[in-house]
């Protein structure tokens, strides 16, 4: 393998030396990076700064939308909705995640491969089509869900009320994303050296302490970079609620969350100056929320 | 596990080999019953639709009839929906996935100005709330008068910051330093020990950003929601939300129930198909990105 097709040919060529090829490597990501990346964020940060007057044009406002949008309370309740939301779907997710691909990982159970895929699966419906479908399941009158409980005797609670909704939503998440982060866990749990796991039989440590004893911390790294990445989908929840609208306009209302409200200002309320402050300062909620998970994992550690 | 440890815990083993597999067996049932639903719905009338039960086929086998209105609904618009998909997604995912290739080599086998400044980036666009992005594009693309264009939806998609770290951690693995010297010492160019050792050896890698891009687009909704607003231009996603949103507002759509979920059907089994024919891609590489983040 190693010398075949490597000898330098005799034809002519350019031969890029190694201190700019990994420049030219680059550029091509690089390029759109910017273009579809960088100057968006430049445009959106730069209108942001400006105000639609009253008559002709807009004006400039300097952070006046930063400081209106900061007294907002229509944002900020989109915010509370957002945490709500993650405070409430991730630990679920991540735990039976975790779980499952510790049953998995230890070969315990019959059909493994069947159960790694099957729970995989969803992950391949979109989300507009996983929404729509479970919007059929939770439909109060034709929806199987009522059905069941109807013909057991009880009522099933209205699933788009407000008490329900943000379960409801959470569900559909954890529908979705529970089998990626379980194969995502399988795999380092199977990269983890087998003579370690001959080592603590012998030692006669049984399975159940092995595998959250000496596995799971071994996995930590990774369990950290998924829930960084479940905190930042979460609280750019978006799809879900947009379309569960239509059949619970009195629940979802123009600024459930914080990007539904930007969408909304944007092309409902003509005021995309104002959207751009709201994106932005969404932003910093992000970067602000993971930053202080990634603090609260790192002081845990170093204890 | 090794002999010792099964037959010292024999009984105990087999108890538990029953009780996992049936708390596995249970949440399989969750993940599968909204899929078959979707099945049975897709193979009823309306009116079983809401008088049937939902976890069940109807006498009245209607799926065909079904697949006839979802084809020839607006002289065949969710063929076209079909076709944009499948349009979009495959252009920007083998764009997403080279440009990912070449990017996540420069930063998995060189070492360069500036490489530290652009990782944390790469890793910091992550974070930005697609509203963030999206918004701003669009009034951008549309003083360029982009907006509805397929270009207003393939070229964002072709900045794929996820495939660029899964490329570079694979990279790092899969590719010996010592080979990309051996290359060099033989004479041969950057480029050409790229084209030649290194690509064939990333292969898998690429595989997998390949079908994660075209899964990441398929998927997606926000973008061509904002950049597209005619119909014959949507993807299914965009295309399917808009039929819900008719059929549940009673504007006289109360006829496409079924066809909603007729389409939802046909849309998820070629993504599924996809998956089940090139698990061994994904399985591994989903991994390797984990493992090595």
């Amino acid at each position: 393998m190693t010398g075949r097709g490597v000898k330098a040919r005799p034809r002519n060529r350019v031969i890029v030396n190694k201190t700019i090829a990994p420049y030219l490597f680059l550029a091509p990501f690089a390029l759109f990076f910017v273009a579809f990346l960088i100057v968006p964020l430049i445009y959106a940060f730069d209108i942001s700064l400006y105000k639609k007057a009253m008559v002709g044009g807009v004006r400039f406002v300097g952070f006046d939308n930063y400081t209106k949008a900061f007294a907002d309370p229509k944002f900020w309740e989109g915010v509370i909705v957002l945490f709500k939301f993650a405070f409430l779907q991730i630990p679920i997710m991540i735990a039976t995640a975790l779980v499952f691909a510790l049953i998995l990982d230890s070969g315990v159970v019959w059909a493994k491969a069947f159960f790694r895929i099957s729970f995989f699966l969803p992950y391949a419906v979109p989300a507009v089509i996983a929404t729509l479908i479970w919007s059929y399941l939770y439909g109060p009158a034709y929806g199987p869900i009522g059905q069941t409980a109807r013909f057991l005797g009880f009522e099933a609670p209205d699933f788009v009320s407000p008490e329900w909704i943000l379960g409801s939503i959470a569900n559909i998440a954890q529908w979705q994303f529970m089998g990626y982060n379980m194969i995502i866990y399988f795999a380092a749990l199977q990269a983890i050296p087998t003579d370690l796991e001959e080592a603590s039989v012998v030692d006669g440590a049984s399975a159940f302490a092995f595998a959250t004893r000496i596995k799971l911390p071994m996995i930590v790294p990774t369990i950290i970079v998924t829930v960084v990445f479940s905190i930042i989908g979460a609280l750019q929840l978006f799809t879900e609620p947009f379309l569960i609208q239509n059949m619970a306009r009195s629940v979802i209302n123009s600024n459930f969350t914080p990007n539904i409200y930007a969408y909304n200002l944007t092309f409902v309320g003509q005021q995309p100056n104002y959207a751009a402050a709201i994106s932005f300062l969404l932003g910093g909620v992000i970067a602000v929320a993971s930053y202080v998970f990634m603090l609260a994992v790192n002081r845990r550690k170093d204890r | 596990m090794s002999i010792v440890g099964k037959s010292a815990h024999s009984a105990k083993f087999r108890r538990n080999r029953w009780l996992l597999t049936a708390i596995l067996s249970l949440y399989f049932i969750y993940t599968f019953l909204p899929l078959f639903y979707v099945i049975t719905a897709a193979t009823k009338s309306n009116q079983d639709l809401f008088s049937t039960f939902g976890l069940w086929f109807a006498a009245d086998f209607q799926l065909w009839e079904n697949l006839e209105t979802l084809f020839t609904i607006q002289d065949g618009i969710f063929l076209k929906w079909m076709a944009n998909t499948a349009y979009y997604s495959s252009v920007s995912a083998i764009g997403a996935a080279l440009f990912a290739t070449f990017a996540g080599y420069a930063f998995a086998k060189y070492t360069f100005f500036g490489k530290k400044l652009m990782l944390a980036l790469v890793l910091g666009a992550v974070m930005i709330p697609q509203t963030a992005l999206v918004i701003p594009m669009f009034l951008m693309l549309s003083n360029l008068g982009l907006t509805n264009t397929p270009l207003a939806v393939i070229l964002p998609s072709l900045v794929f910051p996820p495939g660029v770290f899964l490329m570079w951690a694979y990279i790092d693995d899969a590719i010996s330093n010592e080979l990309i010297e051996a290359g060099r010492m033989d004479g041969a160019g950057e480029f050409h020990i790229f084209s030649s050792i290194a690509f064939r050896m990333l292969m898998p890698g690429f595989a997998t950003v390949l079908i994660l891009a075209f899964v990441a687009n398929w998927n997606n909704y926000f973008l061509p929601l904002v950049m597209l607003n005619k119909p014959d231009m949507f993807p299914i996603t965009v295309g399917l939300a808009q039929l819900y949103s008719t059929a549940i507002s009673g504007t006289g759509g109360v006829l496409l129930f079924t066809v909603v979920m007729t389409g939802a059907l046909v849309s998820i089994v070629p993504v599924i198909a996809a998956f089940l024919i090139m698990q061994r891609f994904w399985q591994g590489g989903l991994g390797a990105g984990g493992v090595k983040a």
